[in-house]
């Protein structure tokens, strides 16, 4: 059977992934989907440690589960935020997005 | 399957439910309303939430023992039922001050992200379990993100709305990550039974102190600790001002709650480090919110910056990790959000008739409207600590936590801060008491605004004034956690 480690390295490395587009894409709609790399790493560790260590019950899927559900909503309201900024100033560039600062 | 429900149960979530019917009532409103302009929604959600904080009040109280309930999802102790409260009475003042705010207030659908805020949040105070957590916070954030968005017709507010979700899912992604890895080292998501996992399975320090910071990270967010408060400032110029003012008192009360209970509840095991790590924390905090705050010229980046500050103050309550730091902590935050309120109130009401937010059009307030700077005069000292006002015996206490907690040099750059800090509210309250006014128009406020400035001013007096039943209030709160 695959060790437990390899997938807790997977999950490390695609959230780092994650990470790292969400602090260095400039259109906000590339750093959303970065955040759901994130949050996709983190559901491999859920149900990885799920099956390994607690197959019994069934804490981990629901938690990955949630995750999902969670995703959606807030990406829902993440693309409505977007489309109402663009539809003010007609870019998506989040370094464009700067009438407030200091 | 409803056998196992009892009526403990169903009253430990009593605050939920009723919010839940109230929203359910505003939303139905809205629909029969149909688009039409009315102040109904708004006067039903104040309604609802001054009922539900009655119910709240007289049937869900706790009893002396803390209690696990559904499933252990939440904790029914003391400390929940106070925040529950704050958060109530914070939202029913915030509701308050809405009234009359541009065309937003006639809007329903602003009320019903408000109370499922509000929801979102008394259940944040009272979860002992990762997963309820972590719903729980989300509840929270999601209407705050479309709320701090609110007017589409202004790019500053949709800009805040958008800063404040990215800075939001970012963060939130990151603190789920050391979620997933606290859920791996006991194979459980209870708050419990993972101090007991990590315990038993001796997981190496190092490790245990990169989830803490991963965790500290959605944290951190909420309660805008440095360096992760680079959004406050942006998303509270830009956001409706009843906003900023939910934002910066409930919403960060909340996060506070939550990162008490899960440091003293799932971290026993790095005790000394975490406090370290918070003490740090707080030190950074205070320093760059006060020194930031220094040269804002908006009023409400000044209160964010200042709001900044509080937070370091209150992560110092944290940072002792005794029983008199959350007494004294829970003694803040009930200070800090009626002050904070009544500030912002006497923001909203300016707003009103000049129609800017810049500290130089405060110029002469005291002439043209004396009791709305009286208001403002008592907000600012007691937010700088001056007695006989609320603010002064929070400070006091904080810093007492942090001395016995042995954190002397803490408290040394907590006094200093004070200092910086009384600075720039004095500077306000000099150009509203001693400029010239531009104009000698008067500065109305509506009645809903005058009375929820009235009781605000009035809470922070009586919290700096009366000691005793507040005191053994959030004593109570504290006794639960240890």
């Amino acid at each position: 059977m695959i060790p437990l480690s390899w997938y807790l390295y997977l999950a490390a490395g695609l959230f780092a992934l994650g990470l790292f587009g969400a602090v260095a894409r400039r259109n906000a709609v590339a750093i959303l989907m970065s955040v759901e790399l994130m949050l996709n790493a983190v559901n491999i560790n859920l149900v990885a440690f799920w099956r390994y260590l607690a197959p019994a019950e069934i804490g981990g899927q629901v938690f990955a589960i949630m995750v999902f559900a969670v995703a959606a909503a807030e990406v829902a309201v993440g693309l409505a935020l977007i489309i109402s900024i663009y539809r003010g100033r007609k870019t998506v560039a989040a370094d464009e997005i700067n009438l407030m600062k200091w | 399957m409803f056998a196992s429900i009892t009526p403990e149960m169903l009253l430990a979530i009593l605050p939920e439910i009723s919010l839940l019917v109230v929203m359910a009532v505003v939303f139905t409103a809205d629909l029969i309303l149909h688009g039409k302009r009315s102040s109904l929604p708004a006067w039903l959600a104040v309604g609802g939430l001054g009922l539900t904080l009655l119910l709240t009040g007289l049937f869900a109280q706790p009893g002396a023992q803390p209690q696990l309930v559904w499933g252990g999802m939440l904790r029914h102790d003391w400390l929940a039922f106070i925040f529950k409260i704050i958060f109530l009475t914070a939202a029913l003042l915030v509701t308050l001050l809405t009234v009359g705010w541009q065309k937003v207030w006639l809007k329903g659908e602003y009320y019903v992200l408000l109370l499922v805020s509000t929801m979102g949040m008394t259940l944040m105070g009272a979860s002992a379990d990762l997963l309820m957590l972590f719903l729980a916070i989300e509840t929270t954030s999601i209407p705050l993100y479309v709320l701090a968005g609110f007017v589409v017709r202004d790019d500053k507010s949709t800009e805040a709305g958008f800063k404040y979700l990215l800075f939001g899912a970012v963060t939130t992604g990151v603190m789920l990550y050391g979620f997933s890895l606290l859920y791996g080292f006991a194979g459980s998501t209870s708050l419990y039974a993972i101090a007991a996992g990590i315990a038993s399975a001796a997981i190496p320090a190092p490790v245990l102190i990169g989830t803490l910071l991963l965790v500290l990270v959605g944290f951190g967010f909420k309660v805008s600790m440095a360096p992760l408060h680079f959004w406050a400032p942006d998303v509270y110029e830009g956001a409706p001002t009843p906003i900023t003012a939910f934002l910066s008192t409930a919403s960060k009360a909340a996060g506070f709650v939550v990162l008490l209970r899960v440091m003293l509840a799932a971290f026993p095991a790095i005790l000394v480090e975490w406090q370290t790590i918070i003490a740090a924390g707080a030190a950074l905090t205070m320093t760059v919110g006060n020194l930031i705050a220094l040269s804002q010229r908006n009023i409400k980046r000044l209160l964010a910056y200042s709001s900044v500050a509080h937070a370091g103050y209150s992560l110092l309550a944290v940072a002792a990790a005794s029983e008199l730091g959350v007494v004294s902590l829970v003694y803040y935050l009930l200070v800090y959000t009626v002050t904070q309120i009544a500030a912002f109130g006497v923001v909203i009401v300016v707003w009103h008739t000049t129609g800017s937010d810049e500290i130089a059009d405060y110029a002469g307030l005291h002439r043209r409207s004396p009791m709305l700077a009286l208001a403002l005069l008592l907000s600012f000292l007691s937010l700088a600590g001056i007695p006989p006002l609320g603010g002064f015996i929070a400070k006091i206490l904080a810093f007492a936590a942090a001395v016995e907690a042995g954190l002397v040099w803490l408290v040394v750059v907590a006094v200093l801060n004070s200092i910086v800090g009384l600075y720039y509210y004095l500077v306000v309250l000099k150009v509203a008491y001693l400029d010239e006014p531009k104009s000698d128009k008067p500065v109305p406020a509506t009645r809903p605004q005058a009375a929820t400035l009235l009781v605000s001013v009035l809470l922070m007096l009586i919290l700096g004034v009366v000691l005793a039943p507040w005191y053994n209030w959030a004593a109570s709160g504290a006794a639960g956690l240890f």
